[in-house]
């Protein structure tokens, strides 16, 4: 307790070179970046200050907003597709995959992690591959089992290509919430179960009852990775459907419109302070989300844990 | 070993830039024609090495998608290399306004090009030319003349005609009529609408006029295009919402489409990988003996970096790359990029010849989107992409596409206020 | 008996929803390898059936390789992604254990900065990182990807380990203190391995992104000697688009390392994953 009133040093130890690293790579460039949204480029090429007026035209004008919103739209959807499926999928394999004397258990695990280390490129490629139209695995497969007419162009139709590149990139990503959960669901103490086993809790009401509420706190944990994950993708999107974000803008997010308006596409020129306005939008955004997260779900969650 | 392969990081780089200091001076090319780096490995590239021992050049391509912003960044921060591939009009010029690209005014070679060449890579009052021109390519229909021979059909001279074939082959079923589709946007809009546009607006009058502001997007002749791509619809393979441009390409030269909505860069990759004849012919005109209009378009140049640390050198490059000697070599290493040059050049290949042949019996102009009108926002160029795979689709009619593209103009370009 | 039954049913369900979902993983990465080994007539006809004698075709592969140093791409994306993940790993758990363990002023405060960068997309920076390489001399530089890739993973490194390490018993802690160790041994000898699990869910996350980025490798490094494979893969797509045999072969060939590396590691990293619950 005399410590108290000495320097610390091995505070500043452990600190230190995540911080320097941070800091000087991560933080100094991007505020750089986000302090360009204050200003704009006058016809001299000179940058003057303007406040906040270029967020006055994101939200104000009619042009601009209304991209914004369609961006914000689809993104929301896009992350309500990965919380509707993506997270319960991983939970139910998660869950499968821990019960006791599962054999090839190992062999599960390992494959239906493999899309997730494969890169944006491949996935993008890949699946509109087997979408395609032309190529015809999908309507071939689906001639197979006598439901040819449920197919369409999905990633050209305005109404499906969203969800369809949504579910894509679920099923890129169900390994990661699979594992976390896995590794949640063999930290449970065999005491608890063996109890819950004693009060005849088995099998399916064992899983709502006992695990559940135990697994909850990874359950946030993962929620929260999902929406700032998906508040920040770009790539998928982009590999499939360009810049753009076509058809007609319906795939547009958050990310490729930054992306757009950011570094400029084809003739349209980069504006690095119009780009900068949204990226600060979008940090708002996920900051409030993950104070809703911090202070709202985590203090919550918190009292299961051991 | 990270310690170790840092090292070994740290070493290599300072040898490499130690060497290149030593005695050869080694020059950069930035470039988006990925396409094309076998070719400048192979053939572009040692035919200058040849003659100037001294200068290694390098050819850097990265994806078309990515290269402006790679670009810029790179530029920006000092990194770039010391020759950069234009694209024309304002993405460059904002580079030259920006200091980036150096002034090539002075260049002995650029009496080598006339001024609609040199065009699209000058200041507004052309003043200043800062980028060499390569090549334009041009825009019309690759045919399968196989299938043409089968089907009796002859090559199509005028709307009507167009549309007779295309019925044609469509009752015939064997061939899907037109291989398009609309989920990469811009072939719609460059493949689709400013290939047959030219007819309608009457080329560079038409152009010129909407620079000026004295036409509409909504104006007839304007409209005329989409109310054309509208009907493309009915001839286009299953799918075609989804049919990405490889799909679109693999499926002409895979035989099983009769028609290509094209441009002249298709050329070689088709030669090289379509197993029957082909042919091609120029957007067909309303009424047989209408003047045809095509859009020929300058499309690559190759500017200086102004940061380059080896600009003497650079500027021996670039003065071959305004020689007739590489318009020669160029045009045909990749048949369908058609030399600016004004020394006529020699091109062997039969495709290519008929494209470049229209030339003499067409008004040629260019893209109507890229000089200027491209300059605010909303990008007109952009979202006539967007306007034109709607239009294909029919989720917006032409009238309502050319109302949203003459309002977004109208809302930055003054002439048109 | 009727208790075995109910087992059995509940196992060949939980066998088949398995398999299923297995089979989804799997069928895109299969279509890729089948097609890759045949040739371009047969891979548009009959994309589903494997290649035959008639069809089998080795075109892709070796247009493919005669173009690209595949194995030096391999290379360099193994330095840069092992040596980031080892420093994230390090700093990230060195700064969580000082912002769980010790409480002081500006504890909050450190904590939360360090999280922002969980918000931003770091590829916003590029222009401002990139004025840092080139005024450190170190573009085109694998040791460039390495210091962008260790912060990029640092926020989220320090984020999971402090929600675990302020989960070690305080009793370990302070039993370590009463023996006279120092508070590094204290980290190194008895927090470090206790996290483990954590460090494995860590080093997923931290990995794939590095692995797979394009952006930094394009911008950074995209001199041929330093190339990483997604980026190498890339440029050969776009090369290749229309020409189906080669990028079949690029994608697989870019696939096949990292799900042999993947193979090689996943029993470690479930071990580390699942060490944590070995009560």
């Amino acid at each position: 307790m005399s410590g108290r009133r000495q320097i610390r040093w091995h505070i500043a130890v452990f600190l230190a070179p995540a911080v320097l690293v941070y800091t000087a790579i991560m933080i100094v460039p991007l505020f750089g970046t986000l302090n360009l949204s204050l200003f704009n480029q006058t016809p001299e090429r000179t940058t003057e200050f303007v406040g906040l007026s270029n967020f006055r035209t994101l939200f104000g004008d009619p042009r601009w907003s209304g991209a914004f919103w369609n961006a914000l739209g689809n993104n929301a959807w896009f992350f309500v597709v990965h919380m509707l499926v993506q997270n319960p999928i991983g939970i139910l394999l998660a869950a499968l995959l821990s019960s006791p004397r599962l054999r090839m258990a190992a062999f599960y695990r390992t494959a239906i992690f493999i899309p997730t280390i494969l890169s944006f490129v491949i996935v993008g490629f890949v699946w509109k591959l087997i979408l395609s139209p032309i190529w015809g695995i999908a309507p071939g497969m689906l001639d197979v089992v006598g439901l040819k007419s449920l197919f369409a162009p999905w990633l050209g139709k305005e109404d499906y290509a969203l969800t369809a590149l949504a579910l894509v990139s679920v099923w890129q990503f169900v390994g990661i919430p699979m594992m976390l959960i896995y590794a949640a669901l063999l930290s449970i103490p065999d005491e608890v179960l063996e109890a819950a086993e004693m009060d005849g809790i088995t099998g399916m009401s064992q899983f709502w009852k006992i695990k559940l509420p135990l697994i909850l706190p990874s359950i946030g944990i993962i929620s929260i990775l999902t929406f700032v994950g998906n508040f920040n993708a770009f790539d998928l999107i982009y590999v499939a459907q360009g810049a753009l974000a076509g058809p007609d803008f319906s795939t547009d997010i958050l990310g490729t419109f930054l992306y757009r308006t950011f570094f400029g596409f084809q003739l349209q020129l980069g504006d690095p302070h119009m780009g900068a306005t949204i990226a600060t939008a979008m940090f708002g955004i996920i900051l409030i989300g993950v104070c809703i997260y911090l202070f709202g779900i985590q203090t919550r969650l918190r009292r299961y844990q051991f | 070993m990270t310690t170790r392969t840092l090292r070994i990081a740290l070493l290599t780089s300072t040898l490499l830039a130690g060497a290149a200091q030593a005695q050869d001076v080694t020059l950069t090319i930035e470039s988006w024609r990925n396409d094309d780096l076998t070719i400048w490995q192979d053939t572009i590239i040692p035919a200058f090495e040849a003659q100037n021992p001294g200068i290694k050049v390098v050819f850097a391509p990265s994806a078309p998608a990515e290269y402006n912003a790679v670009l810029n960044s790179k530029l920006d921060a000092g990194s770039a290399g010391d020759l950069i591939t234009c694209r024309p009009f304002d993405a460059s010029l904002e580079l030259y306004n920006k200091g980036k690209l150096a002034d090539l005014t002075s260049l002995a070679a650029m009496a080598n090009f006339s001024p609609v060449a040199k065009s699209a890579w000058q200041t507004d009052d052309g003043a200043a030319t800062f980028c060499v021109p390569m090549a334009s390519v041009i825009h019309g229909f690759i045919y399968n003349a196989d299938a043409f021979a089968q089907l009796g059909i002859e090559v199509p001279k005028t709307e009507a005609e167009f549309f007779a074939a295309l019925d044609k082959i469509k009752a015939d079923g064997t061939y899907i009529p037109m291989a398009m589709g609309t989920n990469d946007q811009w072939e719609a809009a460059t493949m689709g609408y400013n290939n047959i546009g030219p007819n309608y607006w009457k080329g560079e009058e038409g152009r010129l006029a909407l620079i000026k502001g004295e036409q509409k997007l909504t104006d007839p002749q304007w409209v005329a295009p989409f109310t054309q791509l509208a009907k493309w619809k009915d001839y286009l393979g299953d799918g075609f919402e989804a049919q990405t441009y490889p799909d679109s390409q693999n499926l002409f030269t895979l035989g099983r489409a009769a028609i290509y909505p094209a441009g002249s860069w298709e050329i070689s990759g088709f030669n090289a990988q379509a197993q029957f004849k082909m042919g091609a012919f120029p957007p067909p005109v309303a009424a047989a003996g209408d003047t045809c209009y095509i859009s020929d378009h300058t499309d690559i140049a190759l500017g200086l970096n102004a940061a380059s640390p080896n600009a003497d050198q650079a500027k021996v490059f670039l003065e071959w790359v305004g020689s007739p000697e590489f318009a020669t070599l160029y045009a045909n290493a990749l048949p369908g990029f058609f030399s600016l040059n004004s020394t006529p050049v020699e091109m062997a290949d039969p495709l290519a010849q008929e494209f470049v042949s229209w030339r003499d019996k067409c008004q040629s102009t260019i893209r109507s989107t890229y000089q200027i009108l491209s300059r605010g926002t909303p990008n007109l160029e952009n979202e006539t992409w967007n306007a034109s795979a709607n239009v294909i689709k029919g989720t917006e009619t032409p009238e309502a596409a050319a109302e949203r593209l003459q309002a977004g103009l109208a809302s930055w370009f003054a002439p048109q206020q | 008996m009727a208790q075995a039954r109910i087992s059995a049913g509940r196992s060949i369900a939980a066998h088949a929803v398995l398999i299923t979902y297995t089979l989804i993983a799997l069928f895109p990465v299969f279509v890729i390898l089948i097609n890759s080994f045949k040739s371009r007539k047969a891979i548009f006809a009959e994309p589903l059936a494997l290649p035959t004698r008639e069809t089998f075709d080795l075109i892709g592969y070796t247009t493919v390789l005669k173009q690209g140093d595949f194995f030096g791409y391999f290379q360099n994306s193994m330095i840069v992604t092992v040596a980031s993940l080892f420093f994230v790993l390090l700093f990230g758990a060195m700064a969580a254990f000082a912002l769980s363990e010790y409480r002081f002023r500006g504890n909050l405060l450190t904590g939360l900065y360090l999280a922002l960068g969980i918000m931003i997309p770091i590829r916003l920076g590029t222009v401002a990182i990139l004025e840092l390489m080139v005024a450190s001399g170190l573009v085109n530089t694998l040791m460039a990807l390495i210091l962008v890739y260790t912060a990029q993973g640092l926020p989220l490194a320090v984020f999971i380990l402090s929600e675990f390490m302020k989960q070690v018993s305080d009793d370990l802690k302070n039993a370590g203190r009463v023996d006279g160790l120092s508070e590094y041994t204290i980290f190194f000898r008895l927090v470090l391995p206790l996290v483990r699990p954590a460090m494995a869910t860590v080093a997923v996350f931290t990995m794939i992104p590095i692995w797979n980025d394009l952006w930094f490798p394009l911008i950074l490094a995209p001199a041929e000697s330093v190339k990483t494979i997604t980026l190498g893969s890339q440029v050969f797509i776009g090369q290749f688009v229309t020409n189906w045999n080669a990028v079949l072969a690029a994608l697989s060939l870019a696939i096949l390392p990292v799900l042999v590396l993947y193979l090689i590691f996943s029993r470690q990293l479930i071990r580390g994953i699942t060490a944590g619950a070995v009560k």
